[in-house]
């Protein structure tokens, strides 16, 4: 498993990358951390004509609190911002998605932006952007834009960037005060989840989001509920999440898992609600 | 900016173990080929080519990586370290590598340079970890031999020990 041939870039600033990106088009492709598209690239299963590594542009690796958001870079790495000392108290759910995010070992060179761009459905950090409202800066040599992730992610690998465009950060809405909880199965820790949940309290209504199981994360918005009632609801979300069959699990289990792990974090998240 | 064209060779040059090296790579070559075909240094192993076993670990500018999801020409300049650089002399084993071999923590080998790698990084910002923090580092590697518990208890006898010397210095050989 080799990738094919490409021209190899190595930009210094944002306006070489995305100068390149607006000549080279579909042709070209941005990396970063590497750590899925060069899986993807040594499979084959990416092409392209010309590579175009960020990872030296300084201005990238950034995090910062703008307007109540709390902006990422595209060249943050996962494991910068696990350790970034503000993330508990700014944006708790990423705080506990993170550590299920790859392993100590990819975590380290993987950026936040990169898992987002991969829109793997399964994967954590699509799922906690998108269960926080946040949102996705695009931009091109012509022009920048921004995006909500939900309208990002369009579909399994599949986003709304344009072939000129480049993630240049992403935002989560900083949220905290509320109760949050995270859980995934996965067969071996760290793998990409067979599902993952993620839920969010708040005083009028619990937010679910669910990965792993549609071709992107989704969310569904619940009133308090208790008992069977919360059975029910769970239950519909869990059908109507269309899960399939496939090598890693059972459409039935996925969703027995949504049940399951969804009831479990809704549980958790009101509790420490409080 | 620099562009590599493809199909030819480029010369990357990067520290290894301390020492400069250089070599000839065309753009697509991953690091993992790079630093055995063309450095020649085949103690890193090579595994699943996508990440996934852990085989390939070593430690690029401090931090673990994967050296088959990282091309050669990414590493320009960096700072790497393999297995080869782990033992303080040729006749001696590190602190870590000799609990390898008291506690049986490899039995075929292929695993084990990776795992060393992922570990010396490790330690060197948690020198006193919990099982349960190195049960979540070991989740990075993949070992069909040991089961992993002689792995950890060797990791735990390791950090115990070298709490009170750095890392790779007091050596028992036997």
């Amino acid at each position: 498993m080799k990738p094919a041939a490409f021209d190899y870039v190595r930009a210094e600033t944002l306006d070489e990358a995305l100068g390149v990106l607006a000549a080279e088009g579909g042709d070209a492709r941005v990396i970063a951390g590497g750590q899925s598209f060069m899986a993807m690239l040594n499979m084959r299963l990416a092409r392209p004509k010309v590579l175009v590594d960020i990872m030296r542009i300084s201005s990238l690796d950034a995090i910062t609190e703008e307007k109540g958001e709390i902006v990422v870079g595209a060249g943050v790495r996962q494991a910068k911002l696990l350790a970034w000392d503000k993330l508990s108290a700014k944006i708790p759910l990423v705080a506990l998605a993170l550590p299920w995010t790859g392993h100590v070992q990819t975590r380290s060179r993987g950026t936040i932006c990169g898992s987002v761009a991969h829109a793997d459905p399964s994967a954590e950090m699509p799922l906690s952007l998108i269960a926080l409202g946040g949102s996705v800066h695009l931009r091109s040599a012509k022009k920048r834009r921004r995006v909500l992730a939900s309208d990002y992610i369009t579909g399994m690998m599949s986003t709304a960037r344009s072939d000129d465009e480049m993630i240049e950060a992403v935002s989560f809405p900083v949220d905290a005060g509320n109760g949050y909880a995270f859980r995934e199965i996965a067969r071996r820790h760290g793998d990409f989840a067979i599902v993952a949940c993620a839920a969010i309290a708040r005083k009028d209504g619990v937010r679910l989001a669910v990965g792993g199981v549609a071709d992107k994360p989704e969310i569904r918005d619940l009133p308090l509920l208790n008992g069977s009632a919360l059975d029910d609801a769970l239950n519909a979300f869990a059908y109507e999440l269309d899960a399939r069959d496939d090598v890693h699990a059972t459409a039935r289990y996925r969703r027995e898992l949504v049940r399951r792990i969804g009831r479990s974090v809704i549980e958790e998240a009101l509790t420490c609600r409080g | 900016m620099s562009r590599l064209k493809a199909g030819q060779k480029h010369t990357v040059r990067f520290s290894l173990n301390g020492k400069p090296v250089s070599g000839e790579a065309e753009p697509r070559m991953l690091l993992s080929d790079f630093l055995r075909h063309e450095i020649g240094a085949t103690g890193t192993h090579v595994g699943c080519e996508h990440g996934v076993c852990g085989a390939c670990t070593i430690s690029v500018d401090g931090v673990p990586a994967r050296s088959c999801l990282t091309l050669a020409v990414q590493v320009e300049g960096c700072d790497l370290r393999t297995v080869e650089g782990l033992a303080p002399a040729p006749d001696r084993l590190s602190v870590l590598q000799a609990a390898f071999r008291r506690h049986h923590a490899l039995q075929c080998g292929f695993c084990t340079a990776g795992i060393l790698m992922s570990l010396d990084t490790f330690l060197r910002g948690n020198p006193s970890p919990s099982e349960a923090q190195v049960r979540d580092l070991l989740s990075g590697h993949l070992c069909r031999c040991t089961g992993y518990t002689p792995i950890v208890n060797a990791v735990l006898e390791a950090a115990s020990e070298l709490a009170s010397g750095p890392l790779g210095e007091e050596v028992s050989n036997v």
